[in-house]
């Protein structure tokens, strides 16, 4: 594997900026590294290897001609396949949009192409987002690198895996009810959820409108924080993207200190149903917070518990609405148009054809609680509860500065495990959940493997809407303070792709200890 | 199926029963660009050309509303008498249908922009008192327009039966404003004139704000009727129908009247009303059934989520409020007084069409009396004989104000105005064009007309010696003879003056 690939995002930056590698090589590099991995791993449904080299060129020939170019001129960055991109197949991961090419570049395409970030190619997700594992995928699933037996998280496990697979240094994933936070955990990278509305939804193919937030992940949380900088920011295509100065997150991740900031535990957010070495990592993790300066005392957020079943109703609602225009008639697949059908029975048919059981049962989920009769009691009172939920933060945000809590209630489980068991594969996400309802801030960032299977833990810092720096500034330091005490980045014990020679890793137990 | 009771005659129908009518009015606005895109939002244009990924509602898409929609429904809102709200939102009305690029509509449900006004509207019968009637408007919201279904092959033109479907995008996204009246219910016998009269009125109002250039044939104003009957006294309301189709203003009368006598036949024989729409026929002006509503779909109608709540500052409504014109009624009252008019010379005036016509030409310089003599006379008789519209002929109120101008200053008469207008008619040009092109003058050069008297007096040495013995009426022979040689161009009064100074 090239030193390229194992760099991060900030040092290939200066690395180009000072010419000592060409966007270029940087660029072969990784399309190397993914054909190598590629095959087991199985992050990217579309590799733009030509388009990738070619805008590598162009930011080299720009450099050259003494251009003054941002921080990810040269970057590769790995692109999670609900985005619309010009030159690039969007297929969402399902079969309906039948390798569809979209007339235009979403606007996180756009920024990430003004700024000269590589697009190398398209990663794979759960079917409209709607998965914890990427196993919704129609395209196959994803593998976690640590363990290629188990899955990457998701919907976002292409773009976690990527990163975690040295195929990419960063990506973009979309977040929905933790569908970046939650691959990034189990995936041991750091994955942020940024404020809605922070970051252009305009050319993400929707799954839950008011939910769906496009976010960063990268192998530290600087990166991280690089990459969103480049894509946030208003944009007048997007009518619920915020009219504000972006929160500046570069600095705050270079700030990386807590010292006298109120930490809070959330106490519904642990206890039942979590492993064991989550709780346990979670707990160092506090203590290592605290020993950096921070006050931490535990809050108490009463509706949490009632995230879970009020997400499964909004989410699928509007889903159902979203996903309505998927009808033959205009793109994607068209089944059963053989000339004596009518438009309504090949709408059905391609439907039928064309989507997954998992976004199935979702449209019927969504379908039925807007149903007249149902809509109070369902989404009515799921939206009541929303509001509770906000209400839960903006009191625990009275008493301290940031929230935290495990990103996930356990590691990294096996492919296969709960694809047929829809709610244990829901539970995925009770931790994450609650941010999306309410709009507001988290990040994840690696704490450590669990003890009994040597798999990542991540660690959830929630702040309040738009203070996106704060969690970045909190995650730098619990990172900055982890990799000294770990003696490497967690990642570096990775062994499920390239074993004990790949990198130089010792040991679980430096990470585990 | 069962055959339908004949229609029972209309006064009979009213005789026994009382009925309730509500319309619900579409007007496409007059915005430049669509509801939530940049795209044109002008009519016609190639098919599928006026599009682009948020009209067409392609993956990842999203909708950002147009400031001169919303501020468009305001004005009509506040138009109406309406409250402007003060928060509401978007909604989606969820339906599959080819022409709806999206599988739902952006329209609005339970928060509509405006709410709770009024029209007050004239009813003028003829052989009655005009009535006052004022009409309450429930609800005044903000959609968007669906695509354009063509279907080919088949008989009907609908899509059952139709070989193929062919849909045009460039109306999706078009800004539509929804007007919906309250159930209007003590219109008795004058429902059908009140619903004509009440879409007459609000089409005059939308038009003078701007907003929209509300032409029922094109379809930038449709109409659906409610009709309903209960029986006289009974202070209830019966089941509704509501009828598509109705594509005129006089549609509008006919549908409410034949539903009536339709409903009136079917409770009559101890039948109930189906809750349903029906199509009105324009050939044979009756209403027959369509979709029921027992099968109507659920449109699953949520809060739009693409889009944040709308709440429009109070200053800013009380801006548009100040910059809205001034209404037709007040204007038509306003220059009434002014014009010193009766309210048969005022009902006159309207019912032929010639209310604007003749105030556009009082602001153009001529007198009421002036343009109400040439518009209700000679122009009315030109666009009858021709079967125009009076506002459809090619004559200006500004040129007409020019020609009852060069008739006040004495440069024509009236036999010479109605050469010039013929002029202007047929495209010569401006009434000066006309005047200079055809040499139309009035002559009054005395010398060219002694003249003239002289020769006819001695064409007709008969009549110049009746007038010379006093008969005095045989004058209108010589004058006629004068006129006819000068080619109309003298002044008559003047030529008769010059005969009887000659003969008497
Ligand atoms: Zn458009």
């Amino acid at each position: 594997m090239s030193e390229l690939t194992t760099m991060t995002a900030a040092d290939l930056s200066a690395a180009l900026r000072s010419k000592d590698v060409s966007a270029t090589e940087v660029t072969q590099a990784h399309l190397d590294r993914i054909a190598e991995v590629d095959g087991r791993v199985h992050a990217f449904l579309h590799v733009a290897a030509e388009e990738a080299l070619a805008a590598a060129e162009q930011v080299d020939s720009r450099r050259a001609a003494g251009a003054e170019l941002g921080p990810l001129a040269g970057v590769p960055v790995a692109l999670k396949d609900v985005f619309t991109t010009i030159d690039m197949p969007t297929t969402a991961g399902s079969r309906i949009l039948n390798q569809w090419r979209p007339p235009y570049d979403a606007t996180i395409t756009t920024r990430l192409r003004r700024a000269g970030a590589i697009i190398l190619g398209k990663t794979n997700m759960d079917e409209f987002a709607m998965g914890s594992s990427t196993e919704n995928s129609a395209f196959g699933p994803t593998r976690n690198p640590w363990d290629l037996s188990r899955v990457p998280g998701g919907s976002s496990g292409g773009s976690a895996a990527s990163v975690a697979a040295y195929e990419a240094p960063l990506a973009i994933g979309t977040d929905t009810g933790g569908s970046i936070r939650q691959p990034a955990a189990v995936c041991g990278i750091t994955g942020m959820k940024p404020t809605y509305g922070g970051n252009s939804r305009y050319g993400l193919i929707a799954f839950a409108s008011s939910l769906d937030t496009p976010g960063p992940l990268a192998r530290t949380v600087l990166d991280a924080a690089l990459l969103q900088e480049a894509i946030s920011g208003h944009d007048p295509m997007d009518a619920t993207s915020i009219d504000e100065a972006a929160p500046p997150v570069v600095a705050a991740a270079r700030q990386a200190d807590v010292a006298g900031l109120r930490i809070g535990v959330v106490t519904e957010l642990s206890g039942e149903g979590y492993q064991p070495g989550v709780l346990s990592r979670f707990s160092q993790a506090v203590e290592l917070l605290e020993s950096l300066g921070a006050k931490v005392t535990e809050v108490s957020c009463p509706h949490f518990r009632y995230a879970l079943p009020a997400y499964y109703l909004i989410a699928p609602s509007e889903c159902s609405s979203n996903l309505a225009r998927f009808d033959a008639m205009r793109y994607g697949l068209r089944v059963g148009d053989d000339g004596t059908r009518s438009a309504e029975e090949v709408m059905s048919l391609t439907r039928e054809a064309g989507f997954g059981a998992e976004v199935k049962r979702r449209i019927m989920l969504g379908t039925y609680a807007l149903s007249s009769g149902y809509y109070e009691a369902y989404y009515g009172k799921a939206q009541q509860v929303r509001t509770l939920i906000a209400r839960d933060f903006e009191a625990a945000f009275g008493q301290v500065d940031v929230l935290v809590s495990p990103t996930t209630p356990t590691t990294a489980f096996p492919l296969g495990e709960r694809t047929d068991d829809p709610m244990a594969m829901y539970l995925a996400d009770l931790c994450t959940i609650p941010s999306n309802l309410a709009g507001n801030a988290a990040i994840s960032v690696p704490c450590g493997l669990a003890p009994e299977d040597g798999l990542p833990v991540g660690l959830q810092v929630m702040t309040p809407v738009l203070a996106d720096d704060r969690a970045y500034r909190v995650a730098a330091a619990a990172e900055a303070a982890f990799t000294e005490r770990w003696g490497h980045p967690l990642l570096a014990s990775a062994k499920g792709l390239d074993g004990a020679s790949g990198l130089d890793a010792d040991d679980t137990k430096g990470a585990g200890r | 199926m069962t055959t339908a009771p004949p229609l029972v005659p209309y006064a009979e129908a009213l005789e026994r029963y009382e009925p309730a009518i509500g319309l619900e009015t579409h007007v496409e606005l007059g915005t430049v660009t669509k509801l939530f895109c940049g795209c044109p939002a002008q009519f016609g244009g190639e098919p599928n050309t006026h599009v682009c990924p948020v009209c067409l509602g392609l993956p990842g898409s999203l909708p950002v509303p147009s400031r001169a929609a919303i501020e468009f429904t305001i004005r009509i809102g506040l138009a109406l008498n309406c409250s402007i709200a003060e928060w509401c939102r978007f909604a989606r009305k969820n339906y599959f249908y080819p022409d709806m690029p999206k599988d739902f509509q952006i329209s609005q449900y339970d928060e509509p922009l405006c709410t709770d006004g009024w029209l007050d509207v004239m009813v003028d019968e003829g052989d009655a008192e005009p009535q006052h009637v004022r009409v309450g408007i429930e609800r005044v919201h903000l959609e968007e327009d669906t695509g354009k279904s063509m279907h080919v092959g088949g008989a009907t033109g609908r899509i059952h039966g139709a070989d193929y479907s062919l849909v045009d995008y460039n109306r999706a996204g078009i800004p539509l404003v929804e007007i919906v009246t309250k159930p209007i219910t003590t219109a008795g016998a004058f429902a059908p004139a009140v619903a004509r009269t009440y879409v007459a009125e609000l089409r005059e109002v939308v038009r003078s704000l701007g907003v929209s250039d509300v032409r029922m044939e094109e379809g930038s104003l449709r109409c659906d009727v409610n009709t309903s009957l209960a029986p006289r006294g009974s202070g209830v309301l019966g089941t509704r129908t509501e009828t598509k189709n109705v594509n005129s203003l006089r549609s509008v009368e006919r549908a409410v009247r034949s539903e009536i006598e339709r409903q009136a036949a079917v409770l009559d024989a101890g039948g109930t009303v189906a809750l349903e729409t029906r199509h009105f026929h324009e050939d044979t002006g009756i209403t027959t059934s369509g979709r029921s509503k027992e099968e109507a779909e659920d449109y699953r109608y949520f809060p739009e989520p693409d889009l944040v709540p709308l709440a429009p500052p109070r200053e800013w409504v009380e801006q548009i409020r100040r910059s809205l014109p001034e209404l037709p009624s007040v204007r038509r009252e306003r220059l009434q007084a002014e014009w010193q008019l009766s309210d048969a010379d005022m009902a006159a005036l309207r019912n032929a069409d010639a209310f604007d016509l003749v105030a556009g030409t009082v602001a153009a310089g001529a007198s009421p009396a002036g343009a109400r003599k040439w518009w209700l006379g000679e122009l009315s008789r030109r666009a009858n004989e021709t079967g125009a519209e009076l506002a459809g002929l090619a004559i200006t109120p500004d040129q007409v104000a020019r020609v009852a101008e060069l008739v006040s200053s004495g440069a024509l008469n009236d036999q010479l105005a109605r050469q010039v207008i013929d002029g202007v008619l047929a495209g010569e040009g401006t009434p000066d064009e006309v005047v200079a092109a055809r040499g139309l003058a009035v002559v009054s050069d005395d010398s060219a007309l002694t003249a003239a008297v002289d020769e006819a007096i001695t064409a007709n040495p008969d009549v110049a010696d009746k007038i010379r013995s006093g008969k005095v009426a045989a004058a209108g022979v010589l004058v006629g003879a004068v006129m006819k040689a000068t080619r109309g161009q003298a002044d008559a009064g003047k030529v008769r003056q010059l005969i009887l100074e000659k003969l008497t």
